[in-house]
């Protein structure tokens, strides 16, 4: 929980890692790849303020005290969402599996929530793994990479026949949350891969799950904003948004604020800290004190303490049915549904 | 006999100048894209090329090398060009690409699926949303009404880099471009916008172009931080 000015905020981080990227960690032959993987992650966490930059070898492996501290102790986190990323092709043991990440959950109950993943192309056996995922580590949520380079395949989209397949047990097996990675990636070569009308359709095709789109859909918020307006179950996952722009380029990330809360809305965007690019001790105390640093600004939708409350913890508790302590809640249900007359205006505008 | 005409290196930077990364519709030498170039006195021109990160998306930065490698060679007086893209994860396969002079699909031995023409041309139409904002934004800051906006043409917009940057972008994509031609056009068909679909049609110039400039902004910063040097021709951004 985090205080300032009188008002409590409870924070669910929706969105942070725990990777070992060491140099022990390199499938061999891959080095490169490793190497510049886990170097350009660090390159971004340049973009926080000076005083929160580690050197590179802290940086390549956190360990458990290191995340415990940054996260909980300093961080002002109640709630963490571990989000796997495999990368097996590179890492030898993953980047970040759920496996790593459900170890230390066990360790510290309450605390975590555990994210696993699926990947279509796995057929009969992925469904398998994804049964016995949900059975140890009681998964309410899914990470997807649609863009993951695999076996000759390049990338695959969630309004694929298999992935229907996938989304409907996942649905079946009590996951609620599928959240997708649409932000700056690697494979495959000639595909958008931040296209994100197959979230558009999966959406549509599947009320019942809240889907999550990391990044922003980044470098392409538009194409994101203009889907997520029409839909009532697409989410903003803040991740790198606040960690990339609030500090480097407090102008963009006004900008962009701005627009998110104009197309998508306040009750639909979820913080996460992307630990550990950045801690999230500086991207908290910085969004609480935030506000648009000039009149320029003054045609997006004005943001207050009960913004910056959903946007912090209150929209992700709902999301994952997080208890949230009487002290940290809002009066009543200040929340509006997201941008209906948005949609509005897009289904106007699509009409002519 | 008459000695080969020298070719200066500003000339190379000023082709490159012309050069733009896609998906930010900006020059690669205001970029900070351009880490040097040289030109021998038998015409002989290199450039190295370098990019935010090690992992920036392969197919824009092959776009890049064929587009740079393509304005330099076009220069009289050239007699050979090298392009080099340098510290990027597809190095190999696109300066090889480049020097073969062969397509994306073929530098990337299978790898890629289709050539980037219409990826190019995608952009091109974000590139003409945001050019958009950049012209209207003036205009409604004044007190011009949207429906007054839906009656106006190209030519009825002071002159301006931004108007002309607009004119050429939508000339591009083979939409309607003279001074006659309507402010606001969707950026596929060409069609006017109407006064009634114009709010939603700037919103969206609008997101467009804040999109556009923050990932600018956040290349430009990743660019820095890689590397301690400015470019060659490097601007700084307006914010």
């Amino acid at each position: 929980m985090y205080e300032k000015d009188g008002e409590k905020y409870f924070v669910v981080d929706s969105h942070m890692h725990y990777w070992d990227a060491s140099p022990e960690n390199w499938v061999a032959g891959a080095e490169q790849y490793a190497k510049g993987w886990i170097e350009c992650f660090h390159a971004y966490q340049s973009l926080g303020p000076p005083e929160t930059h580690w050197s590179i070898e802290h940086f390549q492996k956190a360990s458990e005290e290191d995340l415990m501290k940054d996260v909980f102790e300093d961080g002002y986190v109640d709630v963490a969402v571990f989000q796997p990323t495999y990368l097996k092709e590179w890492y030898t043991t993953g980047f970040n599996t759920t496996e790593r990440n459900g170890a230390l959950a066990e360790k510290h109950p309450g605390k975590f929530i555990v994210n696993g993943r699926w990947d279509p192309r796995e057929g009969e056996a992925g469904i398998k793994q994804l049964e016995e995922d949900v059975a140890r580590y009681g998964l309410k949520g899914v990470k997807m990479y649609t863009a993951e380079w695999r076996d000759g395949s390049r990338g695959w989209t969630l309004k694929d026949p298999e992935a229907y397949q996938f989304l409907e047990k996942s649905q079946e097996l009590g996951i609620k949350n599928i959240h997708v990675h649409k932000g700056p990636t690697i494979w495959p070569l000639d595909k958008d891969a931040f296209d994100v009308s197959d979230v558009d359709h999966a959406a549509t095709d599947f009320p019942d799950l809240n889907f999550i789109v990391e990044h922003v859909g980044l470098p392409r918020i538009e194409d994101f904003c203009f889907m997520a307006t029409q839909e009532p179950n697409v989410y903003a996952g803040l991740s790198v948004v606040i960690g990339g722009f609030m500090h480097a380029r407090p102008k963009f990330f006004a900008k962009v604020m701005g627009e998110l809360l104009f197309w998508v809305g306040e009750d639909k965007m979820t913080f996460g800290s992307d630990y550990s690019i950045w801690e999230p001790k500086w991207q908290i105390e910085g969004f609480v004190d935030w506000d648009y640093p000039s009149d320029e600004f003054s045609d997006y939708p004005r943001v207050n303490t009960a913004t910056k409350k959903k946007i912090l913890g209150l929209n992700a508790a709902k999301l994952y049915g997080i208890e949230v302590p009487a002290e940290c809640q809002l009066p009543g249900d200040e929340g509006t549904p997201a941008a209906k007359d948005d949609a509005q205006l897009v289904d106007d505008g699509a009409r002519v | 006999m008459t000695a080969p005409a020298t070719v200066d290196v500003a000339e190379v930077l000023a082709a490159l100048e012309e050069v733009r990364d896609p998906e930010l519709d900006e020059s690669v030498t205001s970029l900070g894209f351009v880490a040097s170039s040289t030109v021998s006195t038998d015409g002989f021109a290199r450039v190295r090329l370098r990019l935010p990160t090690y992992f920036c998306a392969p197919n824009f930065a092959f776009l890049m090398v064929a587009d740079a490698y393509d304005a330099v060679s076009g220069i009289a007086g050239v007699t050979r060009t090298e392009v080099v893209l340098e510290d990027h994860f597809a190095s190999d396969a696109i300066n090889g690409g480049i020097a073969a002079r062969s397509g994306f699909v073929e530098s990337f031995g299978g790898l890629a699926e289709a050539e980037l023409d219409e990826l190019r041309a995608d952009f091109v139409r974000k590139a003409v949303l945001a050019g958009t904002d950049r012209v209207c934004r003036p205009l409604l800051a004044a007190g011009t009404t949207s429906d007054q906006l839906a009656e106006l043409t190209l030519g009825d917009l002071p002159p301006s880099a931004d108007r002309e940057r607009l004119r050429s972008r939508r000339a591009e994509l083979g939409l309607p471009s003279d001074d006659a031609s309507a402010l606001l056009v969707d950026a596929t068909t060409g069609e006017a916008i109407g006064a009634q679909a114009l709010p939603l049609h700037l919103r969206r110039a609008r997101l467009t172009r804040v999109s556009i400039e923050a990932n600018g902004g956040v290349c430009r910063a990743l660019l820095s931080e890689r590397y301690a040097t400015s470019g060659l021709g490097q601007k700084e951004e307006v914010l």
